[in-house]
């Protein structure tokens, strides 16, 4: 009887706390929202309203004067085409790595994240010259190539530890089957590792997506990803709150509405449970 | 014998794009840093780029605000990586029981991860910690408190909690995930044998998280280490050199006047302290790296 | 949808013989600016440029000013040409047109009527007597104030204020339980944000940046009387965290009826005048920036200009546009459109001789006297080696000023003491300028 009750109060305050928390973390975002529907006086104006006539001028705005479609496209593009180039660099690196590892590897490991470290501060002037001389500027094929190249270390991080975590026994049950390695991979590691994979390349995604020193540095108009459109909102002249937070909803919106439908997926990540 | 012969050979082959790519993209830039950061290269001034050795380094070093810097980062670094990996970790305890909602719950969870640092930035600069017409200022004063001036009396606090508020949900996705394939039946018999949830959660669950939290970490502190547009955005490394990391110092120091010599010299200066940084993370982490 | 200047894509428009026409002539126009009001109106009348010249298609870079200035800069230094058209100020014509960046503004159409535009103006924006870009629009500084506040207080603003005088009105008029602040004012540390007025301020007490020999005066008494003045004087009776304000922070503060009074850009008079924006639009009265020992340089001379880089790849197209956007004919159609108030100020004599725009923007004449009495070249009480009267156009500037300008806002936060804020700052620029060679 009283186990019960310690239960329904342990379940009870969990589900309060667990609610809380989450509220309280995601509440800049729906403010964010909330502002952007406001009008640009009553944005600024306190104290702050919660019961508004909401209106969608704003957004209204956002649309005549940018092309909204032309960014979001190439931030699509961008990102997708340098998280997909990165898992299929990075997969086949991480998959030797973890089950072939060498006495090196861990050196080879740390080495490749290491090369995240040089500030991108302190190294553009040598890239954009580079991008200058190959027409790279202003392309997407540029984006891609260096997002690619910045990301990749991390992506082959996240996949070695996945990897590193699939149960060896079952690995080696399959190989006394007598099955070929391309066989064991299909059949075994990829579906157990699916999540983590997918984990791995929404982290790439939102990176590439929100990454806004080399996207402002290296595009001018026809690459320009939504990190360009924020620069062009953060602070005008007079009252812009509203306006902002209009740009910056259009602007992760898109990425945020598919990490929600991918969540599933997502957390699924290291469920080996059920293999177990 | 053969066989692991050809297994070393094809793993070779299979690690070798990723190795190859990535040794360009260090080796090239590097290289050209380097030489770069010998010369007098100003791109305001044109012409004349002569060779002046070290004198780049000597200017960066000796600069007053270099000694500010490498502590603001280390500090920076380190705040944020205490809040989002505690917080990470109770959070994901938390979250790991079963509940009405749950699913909903890991959505608002992790979504502050998918927002661009700088409108992560601008939100908490003007809509929330705004002293006069910040959400904030208006809950202080309802409570009868004088509002905190954020930027100008708590900088460097204000930093470390928009880039955790940023940074919270990568920790809680990756330990929220790690949780999900604990061993429940080890868990089940540890409470059969009257283990506290503590004493539970400090022998098996901390444990078992020991290989997300190095990824945690490390991954972390090599996007930490180059908070930028977080503090261009809101303090503007200010007031004074209150949140001036190196990062930002390369910036003021280097780029606002186009000085492509001191902007080199300033970012090998920065990469060989987050070697230190990182040797220093993988003494205390990597461990658990290699033992498992 | 995607307008690209690769050659081979040009040369695949050629292969394909159906568009020979006007598709394969049309020449791309990219024009790198600002987000500031007048530019976005620029952008939204540009249709009009498009409808007279179906040759010429314009790409829009629209930026915050700080990436902006970045981006431009690396793009002309390295000779890259992704822009047509750039936005810069008068910190950075001089400099550049000493380069050989920029392609020299002459031989204009006597409808252009080049003399029109202030000679300050002309100047500031010319090396070598050779305009290098043409005003888009001009600002000085001024004092902005509520009238309904200094009526209810029964105070009167002077015509010329001093600083002394500011300090009284703001002392009487500070009543921060009502969200009411005595004096607004930069605070966020930039070479062009706090630095701007700051050195406005200097030049009011009697100081400058540099003696002749160009060593660096600002551990001189005049700097620290200024400090101490605007440290005390913002820090006690300004809005909370003044020292992340800048223009833009102000003018929301200003237009929500939080300032009794403001210093700023002479620009922001139709904004703090417009209904549309300001809570205070109808009691916002104007008087010159203030001085203190002297008047020489107490308000600053600042121009957002259109330039073409000669790395530009539409030169022509790019100069219709540039001579179209900061022609009279442009400002009309602002007129047309926005209302004759809104035209961009501060560039043309014209605009002030104008007797409908006179009525319809108050702060027209303000703005005029204080554009003519701005001198970029005798700004300082004492002689000085440099140019400009809130900035020292040399290249390094952007940087030491940004410096400097933290050190300030460092003061104003309470962190550090005035003293050794101007000790750091002093000792900083004299390094800088060692390093550039202008000291031995």
């Amino acid at each position: 009887m009283d186990m019960r009750r310690a239960k329904i109060v342990k379940n009870v305050s969990v589900t309060i706390g667990a609610w809380l928390v989450a509220l309280l973390i995601f509440f800049p975002i729906f403010w964010m929202v909330l502002t952007s529907l406001k009008t640009e006086l009553n944005a600024f104006s306190t104290p702050p309203s919660l019961f508004f006539m909401p209106t969608l001028e704003n957004y209204l705005v956002v649309f005549e004067r940018s092309d909204y479609l032309k960014y979001f496209w190439n931030s699509v593009v961008i990102s997708f085409g340098s998280s997909i180039i990165g898992m299929l660099i990075a997969v086949p690196g991480a998959y030797a790595m973890a089950f072939y590892p060498t006495a090196r590897t861990k050196d080879l490991l740390l080495w490749m994240l290491s090369t995240k470290m040089l500030p991108p501060v302190g190294v553009l002037v040598p890239i954009y010259l580079l991008f200058r001389d190959t027409h790279l500027l202003d392309s997407k094929i540029g984006l891609v190539i260096i997002f690619t190249l910045i990301n990749l270390p991390i992506i082959i991080w996240m996949v070695y530890t996945y990897f590193r975590e699939v149960p060896k026994d079952i690995l080696e049950a399959v190989r006394m089957d007598g099955a070929h390695v391309w066989g064991e991979i299909r059949h075994v590691l990829l579906p157990i590792s699916l999540g983590g994979l997918s984990s791995t390349f929404l982290l790439s995604l939102i990176l590439s997506w929100n990454e806004a020193f080399w996207s402002l540095n290296l595009t001018t108009s026809s690459a320009a990803p939504l990190t360009a459109l924020i620069a062009s909102y953060s602070s005008p002249e007079g009252l812009f709150w509203a306006k902002l937070s209009a740009a910056s909803t259009l602007a992760v919106a898109p990425i945020l509405i598919f990490g929600w439908i991918s969540q599933k997926q997502l957390v699924r990540g290291l469920t080996f449970g059920a293999v177990k | 014998m053969s066989q692991i012969n050809t297994n070393a050979s094809v793993a070779k082959i299979l690690v070798a794009p990723s190795v190859i790519l990535l040794a360009l993209w260090m080796i090239v830039p590097l290289a050209m840093t380097i030489y770069f950061s010998t010369l007098n290269f100003n791109l305001m001034i044109p012409g004349g780029r002569d060779f002046i050795g070290f004198e780049n380094f000597y200017w960066f070093l000796t600069d007053p605000s270099f000694i500010t810097g490498i502590i603001n980062t280390l500090v920076l670094v380190g705040a944020v990586l205490i809040i989002t990996v505690g917080l990470g970790t109770l959070i994901a305890v938390l979250v790991d029981n079963p509940f009405p909602g749950r699913g909903l719950v890991r959505v608002l969870l992790i979504s502050p991860f998918f927002i661009m640092p700088t409108v992560n930035a601008l939100i908490w600069k003007n809509l929330l910690m705004h002293p006069v017409s910040g959400l904030f200022a208006w809950l202080f004063r309802q409570v009868g408190l004088e509002p905190i001036d954020w930027f100008t009396d708590l900088p460097m606090t204000s930093i470390v909690i928009i880039v955790s508020w940023q940074w919270l949900p990568f920790a809680i996705l990756i330990l929220m995930t790690a949780l999900q394939s604990m061993d429940q039946e080890q868990l089940e018999a540890a409470r059969m044998d009257g283990a506290g949830p503590i004493s539970t959660f400090w022998h098996i669950t901390l444990p078992h998280l020991a290989r997300p939290l190095v990824v945690v970490i490390m991954i972390e502190t090599i996007f930490l280490l180059s908070v930028f547009a977080e503090i261009f955005t809101t303090t503007s490394g200010g007031p004074g050199t209150q949140t001036t990391n190196l990062a930002y110092l390369i910036y003021t120091q280097a780029l606002l006047q186009f000085d492509v010599g001191m902007a080199s010299a300033g970012g090998l200066i920065a990469v060989v302290l987050a070697n230190v940084v990182a040797v220093f993370l993988i003494r205390a982490v990597g461990k658990s790296l290699a033992e498992q | 949808m995607q307008i690209t200047k690769a050659p081979s894509v040009r040369l695949a428009t050629l292969a394909c013989a159906v568009s020979l026409s006007t598709a394969a002539l049309a020449e791309t126009v990219t024009i790198g600016t600002v987000n500031n009001g007048d530019m976005i109106r620029m952008q939204a009348l540009s249709s009009a440029f498009e409808a007279a010249h179906p040759d010429i298609d314009l790409e829009w870079v629209i930026l915050e000013e700080n990436v902006l200035r970045q981006r431009l800069t690396t793009d002309i230094a390295a000779n890259s040409g992704q822009f047509d058209v750039m936005t810069i100020g008068m910190y950075e014509t001089p400099i550049w047109g000493e380069n050989g960046w920029l392609e020299p503004m002459n031989n204009l159409p006597s409808s252009y009527d080049v003399n029109d535009i202030f000679p300050s103006v002309r100047g500031g924006l010319s090396y070598d007597d050779t305009l290098y870009a043409l005003p888009f629009y001009a600002e000085s500084s001024m004092t902005y104030y509520r009238k309904d506040l200094f009526a209810a207080a029964g105070l009167t603003m002077p015509a010329e204020p001093t600083w002394d005088q500011m300090r009284e009105f703001a002392v009487a008029l500070h009543d921060p339980s009502k969200e009411q602040y005595g004096i607004c004012l930069r605070g966020k540390a930039g070479w062009g944000e706090n630095m701007a007025l700051v050195t406005t301020m200097v030049n009011a007490f009697g100081g400058s940046w540099f003696d002749m020999d160009w060593n660096a005066q600002l551990d001189s008494p005049a700097w620290h009387e200024a400090i101490n003045f605007y440290v005390d004087i913002l820090g006690n009776y300004g809005p909370p965290g003044a020292s992340s304000n800048g223009f833009n922070e102000n003018l929301a503060l200003f237009n929500t009826g939080k300032c009794a009074m403001w210093i700023d850009a002479t620009v922001a008079g139709s904004f703090v005048t417009d209904a549309s924006q300001s809570q205070v639009a109808d009691q916002v009265g104007f008087a010159a920036a203030p001085k203190q020992k002297t008047s020489k340089g107490s308000g600053w001379l600042w121009a957002w200009a259109l330039a073409i880089p000669v790395s530009s790849d539409a030169k022509d197209a790019a100069r219709e546009f540039v001579t179209w956007a900061t022609s009279k004919e442009y400002s009309e159609l602002v007129a047309d459109e926005y209302g004759i108030a809104a035209i961009p100020p501060g560039t043309r004599a014209s605009t002030y001789e104008n007797q409908a725009y006179l009525d319809a923007a108050e702060f027209a004449s303000m703005t005029l006297s204080q554009m003519q009495k701005a001198n970029p070249n005798d700004q300082t009480l004492n002689p000085s080696p440099y140019t400009g009267v809130q900035f020292v156009a040399i290249p390094g500037f952007s940087g030491f000023g940004t410096v400097v300008g933290q050190q300030v806002s460092g003061a104003l936060a309470g962190n550090t003491s005035v003293d050794q804020a101007l000790r750091n700052a002093n000792q900083v620029v004299n390094r800088e300028m060692r390093r550039a060679g202008y000291q031995n």
